[in-house]
């Protein structure tokens, strides 16, 4: 319990420093001013409630969905290696997104939406069906590498079609390393709608995927449909990831990282779990968001490098050990 | 509680995995509140047998039925607080504790949104007390020792708390010491509560020991099914396993003592 509490800290305090880091003087007193005497004609002001804010409510969506996916993810496979990032499921997403709009020719934020999460769950099933899911248990290792393979697959695919397209290489760079610049342009509303709905159903499943976490015998000694906690489970990663990637594209690493620290603070109970793990992912994701605006000023390194950058060692550290584990 | 709406009964049973038949139009009866353990060769469908008995393979003809139910058209949570099964080498999730292990036992009685009731607590604790495990509830299953981890495996379908308990192989790979040690707590609980217990098993001597009948299965087909007495003899030995054997009684229980020669 009180490990949880460190982590809302740690979160409010991410928060704050989303705020007011940057903005000229002021800090938290000007914050604090434009929070509760909000004056329209100050600048200061202005950009604290239409740059920030969305900024702000964009890293929540992203990191709190992000490390919920990761965490059920991972316990619905048995894989510590699974992450939305990893098992291309951002990937798949962000693919729709530059495809349909392509094909469209607008990229309007209910557009984005729509094709956001027909994204993600297609390439989901895809990766279960190509890691040998399907069939019974996907290893760690193959699972792992039919993602790893779709996910670059299909952002090379991206990246392609965004270099060809010297008007949109702004537009859609987003699409190949999220971001959480100019969040305001994302459909924030819907995502957090999507964010919310995954969520509530991973927490009212969890007891379901912590049986199912024991082998499908057990699962279904237990009283539970192996298949259709699967689904849920699908259903849910869908949602978080489709969200995720809506209001700040690709974010690798993040859905790794989290999982292991919220099991340090909610234990092996997965409902507590995932809510650290929200609160963890929301709180890493807008840390790294902050640090990466103030390392080159005035340019901004992508938040989905940041993840990138402390994630990918992260992730040749767990596969050693892993390998050097008992393997399954 | 040793209703025999608690008894389990094989009707007829046919069940094969592709063109190869396991089991051939077996019939048995499992009685409310005894012990049971199914005996036999590795590949006779020992194990298969237990598994259709909780539902987790169909049979292709037959039945099985829970006191007056067939359990192949019961409601998946009804028969889950009815009967649980331990199936063979079950793994836990890495760094997992005692407590949060047997906690997982409690999934068939919560609902999809309610919260963790006195009575899953109740049950909780009354498993690990029945495993010995009470004191060593918060540590993880990865520190304990072989018997240790698997008493707490045993304490999981305890704390299901259902009055058919199905166990497939619960000894393998525990030392001897371990063994009876598993088997007494199984007894234990069978003795309290009359609960129906159905064992795969290998040790003919514990299972001669323990239970209060066997079912011998041989290469083809059943051989025996009655109380050790009557199942564990020089001929059903021949007939079941190939092996030439002298049966003496024990010396300390009485019990029919299987010696190769």
């Amino acid at each position: 319990m009180r490990a949880m509490a460190v982590a809302a800290l740690a979160l409010v305090f991410a928060a704050v420093l989303t705020l007011t880091v940057g903005v000229r003087e002021g800090g938290f007193a000007l914050l604090w001013q434009a929070l509760t005497a909000f004056d329209p004609t100050d600048p200061a002001h202005i950009a604290i409630h239409s740059i920030r804010m969305p900024r702000l409510i964009a890293g929540l969506i992203a990191g709190a969905a992000l490390g919920m996916a990761g965490t059920i993810m991972q316990a619905i496979t048995r894989n510590p290696l699974a992450d939305p990032g990893i098992l291309g499921i951002n990937a798949g997403a962000a693919f729709a997104v530059v495809i349909g709009s392509l094909i469209a020719g607008r990229a309007d934020n209910g557009l984005m939406a729509a094709l956001a999460f027909p994204g993600a769950a297609a390439a989901a099933v895809a990766v279960f069906a190509l890691g040998g899911g399907l069939k019974g248990d996907a290893g760690p290792v193959r699972l792992t590498l039919a993602g790893v393979a779709l996910s670059a697959m299909l952002l090379s695919f991206v990246s392609a079609i965004i270099l060809a397209r010297n008007e949109a290489l702004e537009v859609f760079r987003f699409w190949v390393t999220g971001s959480l610049a100019q969040a305001g342009m994302r459909p924030l509303g819907y995502m957090a709608v999507a964010a919310v709905f995954g969520s509530a159903l991973a927490i009212a499943i969890a007891p379901r995927i912590e049986a199912l976490s024991l082998g499908s015998a057990l699962a279904r000694g237990l009283g539970t449909n192996p298949g259709r906690i699967q689904f849920g489970a699908l259903v849910a990663v869908t949602a978080l990831t489709g969200a995720a990637v809506g209001v700040a594209g690709p974010v690798a690493f993040l859905g790794l990282l989290v999982p292991r620290l919220a099991r340090r603070v909610g234990g092996h109970v997965l409902r507590r779990e995932l809510i650290a793990s929200a609160i963890l992912g929301a709180a890493i994701l807008l840390f790294a968001d902050t640090i990466g605006r103030l390392v080159t000023p005035p340019a901004e390194i992508r938040v989905g490098t940041m993840t990138a950058l402390i994630g990918a060692p992260m992730f040749i550290w767990m596969a050693r050990r892993l390998r050097a584990g008992a393997g399954a | 509680m040793t209703s025999a709406n608690n008894a389990l009964k094989a009707e007829n049973l046919t069940i094969g995995y592709g063109e190869r038949t396991v089991i051939d139009n077996l019939s048995l009866d499992f009685p409310a509140g005894r012990m049971t353990a199914i005996l036999g060769p590795n590949g006779c469908g020992k194990s298969t047998l237990l598994r259709a008995l909780a539902r987790l393979i169909t049979p292709e003809k037959g039945t099985v039925t829970l006191g007056s139910d067939n359990i192949f058209s019961m409601d998946t949570r009804a028969l889950a607080r009815r009967l649980a099964i331990l199936p063979q080498a079950s793994k836990a999730p890495e760094g997992i504790t005692v407590a949060d292990l047997v906690r997982r036992g409690r999934t068939p009685w919560r609902g999809l949104f309610s919260a963790w009731s006195e009575a899953d607590a109740a049950a909780v604790e009354r498993a690990l007390k029945e495993v010995g495990l009470t004191d060593m509830s918060e540590r993880p299953i990865d520190q304990l020792s072989g018997g240790q981890r698997q008493r707490a495996w045993i304490a999981l379908v305890l704390a299901q708390d259902t009055p058919c308990l199905l166990l497939d192989e619960p000894t393998t790979w525990l030392d001897l010491t371990h063994q009876i040690e598993v088997l007494s707590l199984v007894r234990e609980r069978n003795r309290n509560q009359g609960v129906t217990v159905v064992t795969v098993l290998h040790d003919l001597n514990l299972a001669a020991r323990f239970y209060d009948r066997l079912v011998l299965l041989g290469p083809n087909g059943m051989v025996a099914a009655g109380s050790p007495q009557d199942v564990l003899t020089e001929e059903n030995l021949m007939t079941g396993f190939g092996l030439s054997a002298m049966v003496l009684p024990d010396p300390i229980t009485g019990t029919p003592m299987v010696v190769p020669r």
